[in-house]
């Protein structure tokens, strides 16, 4: 039995087990239709609101809370004005070094501290598990006043590393939780054959338990580049120059001539731009997530 | 940068109004600049500005503005935009303001925070001289005055209004708008039950605000001192909104719901009664200056079918009423240049920009004089009514109340839009906030 | 002998090094704001600029443990955080699953179950607040022309119907966050023990709850901690739909209400304290619940 090639649970309707009776293949083509009817359903429910958002970003201002479900014309206007403003890409260059920079380190230290908690001897792993939690369990506003302090303190303010260091509060307790959980859950004999073979901890950790983690690391690292990607409360909070903005702050302050006035085709069309970078992200490394990892290191 | 010329450029989206593209001598603003400034006079410093968003219309137009300022003076301007979101302002404000930060100057309020706001800003009556200060409408300066501080001077105002379709009261057979609040309901359902007939099925008598929020309390002020029913809190410090007159307001607007206000009128904001306005699903509306100028743009369905008036009375004896809104320039009492920072305030509210202000942007003049001008007259005919608006607008009660003006507020607005949907009775709704109220005034 | 001692040694050392510096980096952000708030819910403090602080010891606690529209906003909190967690987990897991297979058109499943959670929540909030408008809005145009609707809702207008609606969006949103999470999860199962199943002769139903779940309990723990902890904060989706409706709070609204809007730091902050507390005793119950030990 070989427990190091991690394989998938599947709802795996779509390819028969030797030996189906003529039965059973009338009952899969049931279940199949049955299955891609889900899957069609799954996929309406979560973009209906994104496409319905994505055509109302290509209809005239005019067209928009007509009670008319089609638009009669479209228009490029929103998009223009969205990429007119200079400000919207630099915002956008933001976004990624602040959203990047947060994850990719509270991947590494994450990670690591993971690996600790998950797999070598240390007594205080409660301890340390809950003190990391508490840090995400006080609702933003709170600690709002008090972040701003410390960054005009440590003169951190406006400035893309405080924005980061802020960051780090819901990225790291997440991490650390997640990638906890996915090491414990490996295979004790895993390492046991590294360590006979005479390998340092950190090197088990590097070959051989790393690479199996793949799915919780990218899993935890989308979810948290997204997270960081669409924070607004301290994105406003602890920027002022237009240098240091990101993108849901910029899309906050599309303004029509007065403040009442929303105006709806260019929100509409910058937060369409704004998940297009996202959803490249996720096609690039969903596979990833499940595509399965074996460990050739251990064989033998 | 030097930009000798203002032009305003025609932005690219649907809002394009008539006024764009007008091309002013930038010696005209240059001339008014000179007033304020001898040259050179504080020689160098950045005045950091946080005001509108610049990605909009209005935001833009004052930065433009305010750097021409900087540029006669010698100074320069940092421009930050605030987000468009009132309550996210407030916030974002408090912040900076606790923390006793010098790295704003100049802060555009709301009309109600000047009690919130009072001890983080310079008194202004140290920069600006008493007759420079009766310019201005006498409303808006009591207003702007906490415990004899001058804490803003008025930037823009704005004040409730009623909109009507002119082409459905011709059609109808109506002469003039509505003068109280019953006449209005009367014409709102016949108009809307013939449109109904006439194959418009989405067509709603009259749309306002009832979102439990801010914009309830305007719309609720208005209604009950248009009856006779006071501000909930008088400048005494008196506790007004216990009486047979609000309660009857209230009982009117909550006889409205469901009958020529669709049921979801409890939850919308200005946005969402402008957009049934604006594809020609109401026959009146109300809410601010804001909604003309959008609904007169060429592509809006309703384009030259409607007008502008003074807010209905309350029966026969009540009285009209408009809630004062718009928007203040305080000086940051932990400035670093308060003088160049005053001087800067003094000049986008002078009658020259204000002026500008009222023809490029159709925005409201904080000054009686200005809605004389005939440039501004010829490109806003309706703002001949609107002296006499702004005359008798009510102030709500955030003077009087100062830091504690939201809780006065929340508990009014949480009451009428409880009212509204039906949860409470009137006389229940007046004496909870009568209760609260006078908690917070002791 | 002498080896394995060296080694747990060796890993004992380590495993200080590697937690260190996460443990530290979090008390460096957290220590000052933290502080900071148990300090000033013991204040009376009033952020209007003059007023100076006062000690009141725990009078501010008792003021919110008084007051019935924070017990309203608990109310809704948790009938929210509840109905909403157990929904994402139930779809996530179900969707994890489909989304685990093998078919044609993966790719586009994979992608498309991340959208709700990609798209910033002010704007999804704003979007639904639209698509649910009685008049114009999406939603209530398509049930009223399938004639699943009499006639249009004003679906934000009363709590019996805005709850059940901001539920909805709020499972629409964070599904993607549970269903990724359980996806990774479900990695960690060995296939050779559903092989083993169907030799066996169990169902793939039998297989799922004797094998499936269990085995991606402990990933759908942590996904459940998580997801918690969001929904028992949770501030935008009710401020932007139903703003300031008196019986449609949360406790993050009421916190965000004392503290920015009352400008009260005290109350303010020992909101904040009670919240705190009230996620712990969450967290302690999940552990127990499922009887999980960290060490």
């Amino acid at each position: 039995m070989n427990n190091a090639t991690k394989e998938v649970a599947t709802l795996d309707v779509t390819t028969t087990s030797g030996g189906a009776t003529k039965k059973a293949d009338s009952r899969s083509v049931v279940l199949r239709v049955l299955f891609y009817l889900l899957v069609v359903v799954i996929i309406v429910f979560n973009l209906f609101p994104f496409v319905w958002a994505l055509l109302s970003s290509f209809r005239p201002s005019s067209q928009l809370f007509s009670t008319q479900l089609l638009p009669t014309a479209l228009t490029l206007d929103h998009y223009a004005a969205v990429f007119k403003d200079a400000r919207f890409v630099a915002a956008l260059m933001n976004s990624v070094i602040i959203a990047g920079s947060t994850v990719l380190i509270a991947l590494a230290l994450g990670s690591l501290c993971a690996y600790a908690l998950g797999r070598l001897p240390f007594r205080f792993k409660g301890a340390v598990l809950y003190l990391i939690l508490t840090m995400t369990m006080f609702p933003t506003i709170s600690v709002l006043s008090g972040l701003f302090v410390m960054l005009k303190t440590l003169d951190l303010f406006n400035t893309r590393q405080g924005l980061i260091l802020t960051y780090l509060i819901f990225t790291m307790p997440f991490t650390i939780w997640v990638m906890t959980q996915y090491f414990r859950s490996l295979p004790k004999e895993l390492e046991e054959a590294a360590y006979v073979d005479g390998a340092s901890p950190l090197k088990v950790f590097w070959d051989i338990l790393l690479p199996l983690t793949m799915p919780g690391l990218v899993s935890t690292g989308l979810l948290a580049f997204i997270a960081a990607w669409n924070e607004f409360l301290f994105a406003l909070t602890f920027t002022v120059t237009d240098t240091m903005k990101t993108v849901p702050v910029v899309i906050s302050q599309f303004a029509g001539t007065t403040a009442f006035e929303q105006p709806w085709g260019s929100i509409m069309a910058g937060s369409m731009v704004v998940t297009i970078p996202l959803v490249i992200l996720v096609m690039v490394f969903q596979y990833r997530i499940v595509e399965g990892l074996t460990a050739g290191a251990v064989k033998g | 940068m030097h930009t000798p010329i203002l032009v305003l450029e025609t932005p690219m989206n649907d809002y394009s109004h008539a006024s764009r593209g007008r091309i002013l001598p930038g010696s005209f603003l240059a001339a008014a600049a000179a007033v304020f400034m001898p040259a050179a006079m504080f020689a160098g410093v950045t005045i950091h500005f946080a005001g509108d968003s610049d990605v909009g219309e209005g935001g833009r137009w004052t930065k433009v503005v305010a750097q021409e300022w900087a540029q006669k003076t010698g100074n320069t301007l940092d421009y930050i935009s605030r987000p468009n979101d009132a309550s996210a302002t407030l916030q974002l404000f408090q912040q900076y303001w606790a923390a006793k930060s010098g790295d704003v100057d100049v802060y555009m309020i709301d009309v109600i925070w000047q009690g919130i706001a009072a001890a983080h800003a310079a008194d202004l009556k140290k920069y600006v001289k008493d007759d420079e200060i009766k310019d201005y409408f006498p409303r808006i300066i009591e207003n702007n005055t906490v415990k004899g501080k001058l804490v803003s001077l008025p930037l823009y105002t704005d004040a409730g209004v009623l909109y009507y379709r002119t082409d459905l009261m011709e059609k109808y057979g109506y002469k003039e708008p509505p003068k109280t609040w019953e006449e209005l309901a009367e014409m709102a359902k016949k108009i809307q039950d013939g449109e109904r007939q006439a194959g418009h099925p989405d067509f709603q008598g009259f749309v306002f605000e009832g979102k439990a929020s801010e914009s309830v309390t305007c719309n609720a002020i208005e209604w009950v001192y248009s009856y006779g029913g006071g501000t909930i809190i008088d400048p005494d410090r008196k506790v007004t909104i216990n009486n047979p007159n609000a309660i009857k307001a209230l009982e009117e607007a909550k006889s409205w719901v469901g009958t020529i206000s669709p049921q979801g009128v409890v939850s919308y904001g200005e946005e969402e009664a402008r957009n049934i306005w604006q594809a020609g699903n109401a026959a009146f509306m109300r809410n601010w200056p804001y909604a003309y100028a959008l609904g007169q743009d060429p592509k809006s369905v309703i384009s030259g079918k409607f007008a502008a008036t003074v807010l209905p009375k309350g029966g026969a004896d009540g009285k009209n009423a408009a809630c004062l809104g718009g928007w203040q320039l305080m000086v940051s009492a932990y400035s670093k240049n308060a003088d160049a920072a005053a001087d800067l305030v003094r000049f986008l509210c002078s009658a020259e920009v204000q002026k500008k202000r009222a023809v490029d942007l159709s925005e409201l003049p904080t000054r009686p004089a200005v809605y004389k001008d005939p440039d501004v007259l010829a490109k806003n005919p309706w703002f001949a009514n609107a002296v006499d608006i702004l005359n008798n607008a009510i102030a709500r009660p955030s003077t009087v109340t100062g830091a504690d003006y939201n809780q006065v507020s929340t508990v009014f607005f949480q009451s009428v839009n409880k009212v509204l949907t039906g949860g409470e009775t009137a006389p229940q709704a007046v004496s909870d906030v009568e209760r609260v109220a006078k908690r917070i005034v002791k | 002998m002498i080896k394995e001692i060296d080694l747990y040694a060796r890993q004992k050392r380590l495993a200080w090094f590697l937690i260190m510096p996460s443990v530290i980096v979090v008390l460096l952000i957290i220590a000052y704001p933290t502080i900071q708030v148990l300090v000033y819910s013991l204040l009376k403090y009033k952020l209007d600029g003059v007023t100076p602080p006062s000690f009141v010891g725990l009078d501010n606690f008792a003021f919110v443990l008084s007051d019935p529209d924070w017990w309203s906003a608990v109310s809704n909190t948790l009938i929210f955080t509840v109905v909403s967690v157990i929904l994402e987990s139930i779809l996530g897991l179900a969707i994890a699953m489909v989304a685990n297979s093998k078919f044609k058109g993966r790719t586009l499943l994979r992608v498309a179950i991340l959208v709700p959670w990609a798209i910033p929540t002010v704007v999804s909030a704003q979007v639904w607040r639209w698509m649910v408008n009685d008049i114009y809005g999406v939603v209530n145009i398509i049930l009223t022309d399938l004639h699943i609707l009499p006639q249009k809702i004003a679906w934000l207008a009363t709590p019996a119907t805005a709850l059940p609606v901001i539920i909805a969006v709020d499972v629409w949103k964070a599904t993607p966050f549970m269903a990724l999470l359980l996806l990774a999860g479900l990695q960690l199962i060995p296939k050779d023990l559903y092989e083993a199943g169907s030799i066996d002769g169990a169902t793939k139903v039998r297989q799922f709850w004797a094998i499936t779940l269990p085995l991606v309990t402990p990933t759908l723990l942590v996904a459940l901690i998580f997801r918690t902890l969001d929904a028992l904060r949770v501030f935008d989706i009710f401020y932007v739909m139903v703003g300031g409706q008196g019986n449609l709070a949360t406790m993050a609204v009421y916190n965000q209400q004392q503290l920015i809007s009352f400008l009260d730091a005290g109350v303010g902050s020992a909101t904040s304290v009670i919240i705190l507390v009230i996620i712990m005793l969450f967290v302690i119950l999940y552990t127990r619940f499922s009887r999980t030990s960290f060490e």
